[in-house]
């Protein structure tokens, strides 16, 4: 168990430093400058410039330097917001994100999964066709159409929510609500198609005719296995949604780790954008292996040492 | 009962590309017709009311379905390409390469897609406007950010496709057909596209109508963050973002959102529907 822990550690370090260096590369090698303004840079301001960031000399001169800073530590300076580290950056807006984010995430399994689990019980029936018709309209409908929409309905005109802001209880609300549609709709579509196979195994079939009750049959027996392909789809859903959207931030006016990740790319802004994705990757491969634990704990058959 | 579904399935998706190629020619006003009447609510010689220039709703919505599903086309084909040819060769000659493929499929996996594709436009849309304007394909110069968008979307699509082949190639190759064929000295080329892309092709066709949806999405996103299709051009996604950007407390011009909104919903609803029934078809032979 330790040794699948420390395995899976040592791997995800090639993983981590390859997206970290084809990031900076990619962002490098596009054309603009982060120093562009208004008025044209003169030559020597620029390598000035280029000097104090550490972003002169040779493409691989630069990528060295920069792997170089983050093991020890350092993220850099923003390149749009002056004076501003990244770390420091990412220190005030990802927790932000994250309550944002692990709401939505809460949401999503707690009531996908239920919802899901009644479809599937219903199998074939009136309810399960408008279920999972609904389930396929939250995939269909984006984000950004669903929050303007939100924002006109309960904050324009019924005067139920505020439209934006950041702070109190109810303007998480609605943000978190847009944010984990999509999520509840796919959750609960996992959930169906994962019961629906387990529910036609030969165990479910032997414990139905020793007369276990057909809702302890669904809840002890047969969600343990079928939520698995629910627990692979989790990890990486745990880290997009905790890194937030730009839609929802945007919209909803907060102050998130989200529109650090296109404006980043925008601005040319190489080091926030870098340790944007430093933050995502790391989530990403943290839940990951959070799921494959988990799918073990499901599922004896499964070793992680393997 | 289930055939039903996908003929009607069938029969509105048509409707909806015979609205984009046939529907702006029927349309009394011009995709870029100015004129006094700006935001008038929806009635008889607008139907779904005008914008903020006095442009007709319905009209742009028409022409934004053609660049829509365009988009969502190319870019779900060049996916389909990619994917299909990757996990091809990684699944079939294994090992080290496979292992190799598969690194490069995570390690892109990794690297959140809205940075890829923006860069990716950023990078070469200069470039390529220069390149088309010496060559006959001058013409085309002009919407060089729509072929980039193209190649872009296909480039962030293709991974998923390419694990699905890949896993299928993996077991497939081990049948006692594919051996024989390789008895009785076929080549590789004709045992990748004779004998195993057959056995995978319903997967391939099921994919490709659960990305077209995935890819109109994408792009709308794209358009919507303002780096898509640029005006005079527009899509549903553009359409949706002007509509978004004049949300105020005081007097909305709700059609403008509720309009492109519901078109876009109920195409990609359609589409998901779709891609749905067709594997369900599959699952259960």
């Amino acid at each position: 168990m330790l040794l699948f822990f420390i395995r899976r550690f040592l791997s995800s370090i090639p993983v981590l430093f390859s997206v970290l260096i084809l990031c900076f590369l990619l962002v490098r090698i596009a054309p603009g400058s982060p120093f562009a303004s208004e008025r044209a840079l003169d030559p020597a301001t620029q390598s000035l410039l280029e000097k104090k960031y550490g972003l002169s000399g040779s493409l691989p001169n630069q990528v060295l330097r920069y792997t170089g800073n983050v093991i020890q530590g350092d993220l850099g300076e923003s390149l749009k917001f002056r004076g501003r580290t990244v770390t420091e950056i990412i220190a005030q807006s990802l927790p932000r994100s994250l309550l944002l984010g692990s709401i939505s995430f809460t949401l999503a399994l707690g009531l996908g999964i239920p919802l899901g689990a009644w479809s599937a019980g219903r199998s074939g029936q009136a309810t399960d066709t408008v279920l999972n018709t609904l389930a396929l309209l939250t995939l269909s409908i984006p984000t950004f159409v669903l929050a303007p929409l939100s924002v006109l309905l309960f904050a324009f005109s019924l005067h139920l929510l505020p439209p934006a802001g950041w702070g109190s209880l109810n303007q998480l609300l609605l943000p978190s609500l847009c944010l984990a549609i999509p999520f509840i709709g796919s959750c609960a579509r996992l959930t169906r198609s994962g019961l629906l196979q387990t529910l036609r195994s030969d165990f479910i079939r032997t414990a139905r005719s020793k007369g276990v009750a057909e809702s302890k049959l669904v809840l002890l027996h047969a969600l343990r296995p079928a939520i698995l392909p629910l627990v692979a789809y989790a990890g990486p859903l745990a880290a997009n949604i905790l890194t937030g959207s730009l839609v929802v931030e945007e919209v909803f006016a907060i102050p998130g780790i989200g529109q650090f990740f296109v404006n980043g790319v925008m601005n040319r802004d190489v080091f926030l954008v870098s340790g944007a994705v430093l933050v995502y990757c790391l989530l990403l491969l943290f839940f990951n292996l959070l799921a494959d634990w988990l799918t073990a704990l499901l599922d004896p058959r499964i070793r992680l040492s393997s | 009962m289930k055939n039903r579904n996908r003929v009607m399935g069938l029969v509105f998706f048509t409707l909806i590309v015979g609205a984009a190629v046939f529907g702006p020619m029927l349309s009394p006003h011009g995709v870029g017709e100015l004129s006094s009447q700006r935001l008038t609510a929806p009635n008889l010689q607008n139907w779904l009311g005008t914008d903020l220039h006095g442009r007709d709703l319905l009209t742009r919505l028409l022409y934004g379905a053609r660049i829509s599903l365009l988009v969502g086309f190319v870019g779900a084909s060049i996916s389909l390409v990619l994917g299909v040819a990757y996990g091809l060769v990684a699944g079939y000659f294994g090992g080290r390469l496979d292992n190799a493929m598969m690194r490069l499929v995570d390690i892109l996996y990794a690297l959140p897609r809205i940075v890829l594709v923006i860069v990716l436009i950023t990078l070469f849309d200069q470039k390529l406007k220069h390149t088309l304007d010496g060559t006959i394909l001058a013409p085309l110069a002009t919407h060089a950010r729509l072929l980039l968008l193209f190649v872009g979307l296909g480039l962030v699509e293709w991974l998923t496709l390419a694990r699905i082949v890949r896993a299928q190639v993996l077991s497939i190759k081990e049948r006692p057909f594919v051996l024989s064929s390789r008895l009785i000295g076929q080549g590789t080329p004709t045992i990748l596209f004779r004998q195993i892309l057959p056995q995978i092709l319903p997967i391939i066709v099921t994919y490709l109508t659960l990305a077209l949806p995935a890819v109109i999405l994408e792009e709308s996103f794209l358009s919507f963050l303002g780096l898509g299709v640029q005006a005079p051009l527009a899509s549903w996604g553009t359409l949706l973002a002007d509509g978004a950007s004049l949300l105020n407390p005081i007097a909305t011009p709700w059609w403008l959102i509720v309009f492109p909104a519901l078109t876009l919903t109920s195409t990609l609803l359609l589409l998901n529907l779709l891609g749905d029934q067709l594997r369900l078809d599959q699952d259960s032979r």
